[in-house]
């Protein structure tokens, strides 16, 4: 067994766990399975990549590598604007589709069928703008450094696990100490009664998409760094956010990126025993043993 | 004449779509269980008849050469063997659980059919799979008028079959299940064993689609069971009408003749170079009709008949 399943795991893992944090959020404060959740990875890395190439046209400096990483300043910089962008597909397409239909009382899972819809038509329009061609945020090379105990990383994946722990402490933290966090769980244990109780639940709608967009777009652009941009990306994903979701428990942030990594690793591993052509089915198999052993999920409540 | 052939040739793919939208019809117009592994389903019927039926090839296992009608009962048997343990899985859990696990079905059935050579025959996929009425195969025309029969008969058989269930005591409640599990269970029906039985039942259909598909054509590959299916078959049944099964076959002729005919229009339009980038256009355009359809027309073309027992007296009424 090669220790380095471990680095790989984890760095998988936390796009993983950030991706599936607003899968798990619009699960449980909309109440459907969001199938438009990958493709919002992967508008946010297409997004982020043009909002970067208008950077980089502006001010040739910015795309300059900062060393020791791969990339310049330019993508931090266009990363906003790709987490600006994708939140408003996000909340556009909730404006045009979700929230009419929710307005309509429609059933959760009609919502869950326009999402399905949906994506198709995201995921096709990307490939129709940007073609099935694979693109990436930077051609720079990266030597992995040794770590110790046989496993080596590059700057990049350790920037990667680094940033997103921190985004997922802070969002954690907000969500558990401000109003708005408290607003957030009383819509998801009962949308109406919190209504009554003269919470604006519009205002937790748009807030639960800026959250799971946001995370969604920076997500995709980390898979985009560490790997590629390709149209699919976001679909590809889909089972193992799905997974990660329901591993963790529906609604939990922390349980998400549990989740995540639980995934991330568990692939990885896989991929060294069984090899790398089955590494998409290792969330299919996760998701099996969760809803037979413990379908509420890690932090999850019975019943929910 | 050759326009006549081609026209038999459609039509004929068309009603392979059309099983595959009744057994659909099945689990989501009656029964309100959202499949997104349709595709899984499909390619499971098409293998598991294929691995039976086809001449022995020295690279994988299978190739028993039995007649066509034993693949076809087989591929029956499997597709309801699978949805039944997808069923008992999630069917207690709420309904987007089932979403959920369908889709990894379709994506862990995908890999098999990529991945496992030795019984799929891996990315170049199963050939020499029997046709019927193989000997007339010289002439266009006549093989694929007789064959166009041979499925219209299928099409017209589950139709017949689904049209009596609908109308059975078993139909109603199904339904009702659908419109409220409580008073149903209050009434004494089980929604869970019912549930189970209605996607059982789907499953198998769309399974058999697969496998009469697969003889029709006479090849399969992995490609032929991407999400991209699902897809189709989801706006076939949501523009004919979900619940009705004549609306079924309907939306499956009508969305298998949009993407042909939009097809042929995209390769006379665009340069050659063009043309894999214009067919994602394709796809958009599905897409966004099914989000207005859901919109707009909940309830498809043609909308759901209400029937109750005839006992009652036999009326149709709107919702």
């Amino acid at each position: 067994m090669n220790p380095q399943a471990i680095i790989d795991g984890l760095v998988s893992g936390s796009t993983i766990g950030l991706g599936a944090i607003g899968l798990t959020l619009t699960y449980s404060i909309l109440r459907f399975a969001n199938f438009t959740h990958g493709d919002f990875l992967a508008w946010g890395a297409y997004l982020t990549l043009t909002v970067a190439g208008v950077l980089g046209g502006l001010a040739a400096g910015l795309g300059a590598p900062v060393y020791p990483f791969s990339f310049g300043w330019g993508l931090p910089l266009a990363i906003l604007g790709g987490v600006v962008l994708t939140v408003t597909l996000a909340l556009g397409l909730d404006r045009i589709l979700f929230g009419r239909l929710r307005a309509r009382g429609a059933d959760a899972i009609i919502i869950v069928m326009a999402s399905f819809g949906a994506s198709m038509a995201l995921r096709s329009l990307l490939e129709f703008i940007f073609t099935a061609k694979p693109a990436y945020f930077t051609k720079a090379l990266q030597i992995a450094n040794p770590l110790g105990f046989g496993m080596r990383a590059t700057p990049d994946q350790l920037l990667v696990i680094g940033l997103t722990l921190l985004l997922v402490l802070a969002l954690h933290l907000v969500v558990t100490h401000s109003a708005t966090g408290r607003a957030m769980r009383a819509v998801s244990e009962n949308p109406s009664l919190a209504g009554v109780y003269g919470i604006d639940v519009g205002k937790v709608i748009r807030v639960t998409w800026i959250i799971g967009a946001g995370m969604a777009c920076i997500a995709g652009v980390m898979a985009g760094l560490l790997v590629q941009i390709r149209p699919y990306m976001g679909f590809d994903l889909l089972l193992p956010l799905f997974a990660a979701a329901i591993l963790g428990g529906i609604g939990s942030i922390p349980g998400a990126m549990l989740g995540g990594l639980i995934i991330g690793l568990a692939e990885a591993f896989a991929v060294q025993i069984i090899g790398a052509e089955w590494r998409a089915a290792i969330s299919f198999v996760i998701l099996v043993l969760v809803l037979m052993l413990r379908p509420q999920g890690i932090f999850g409540q019975r019943g929910a | 004449m050759e326009l006549v052939a081609y026209a038999a040739f459609f039509l004929t793919i068309a009603m392979t779509y059309a099983i595959i939208s009744l057994g659909l019809n099945v689990q989501w117009g009656q029964t309100g269980l959202f499949n997104v592994g349709i595709a899984g389903f499909v390619g499971l019927g098409a293998y598991v008849s294929a691995a039976l039926t086809t001449p022995d090839a020295v690279e994988r296992i299978g190739g028993f050469e039995l007649p066509i009608a034993v693949g076809w009962l087989a591929a029956l048997v499997a597709g309801g063997v699978l949805a039944l343990g997808v069923g008992l899985l999630t069917l207690r859990m709420r309904s987007d659980y089932l979403a959920i696990t369908t889709f990894g079905i379709a994506v862990a059935l995908q890999l098999v059919f990529q991945n496992a050579e030795s019984l799929t025959g891996g990315a170049f996929g199963m050939a020499f799979i029997p046709r019927p009425f193989a000997g007339l195969q010289g002439q266009a025309f006549a093989f694929n008028m007789v064959n166009l029969v041979l499925t219209a008969a299928v099409v017209g058989a589950v139709y017949l079959l689904l049209e009596h269930l609908l109308r059975s005591p078993w139909g109603r409640a199904l339904r009702a299940v659908r419109e409220d599990e409580v008073a149903a269970q209050a009434l004494g029906k089980n929604p869970v064993l019912l549930r189970l039985q209605a996607f059982a039942l789907g499953g198998s259909i769309m399974a058999l689609a697969g496998a009469v598909q697969a003889h029709f054509i006479g090849f399969i590959a992995p490609g032929n069971y991407l999400p991209m299916m699902t897809f189709q078959v989801w706006a076939m049944l949501i523009v004919g009408g979900s619940g009705n099964n004549r609306g079924a076959v309907l939306g499956a002729v009508l969305v298998w003749a949009i993407w042909a005919l939009s097809g042929a229009l995209i390769s006379e339009i665009f340069p050659a170079g063009q043309q894999a980038r214009a067919a994602s256009l394709q796809i958009v355009v599905i897409g966004v009709m099914l989000c207005v359809i859901l919109l707009w027309r909940p309830q498809g073309i043609l909308p759901e008949v209400r029937s109750v027992s005839r006992h009652l007296g036999r009326r149709t009424k709107d919702k």
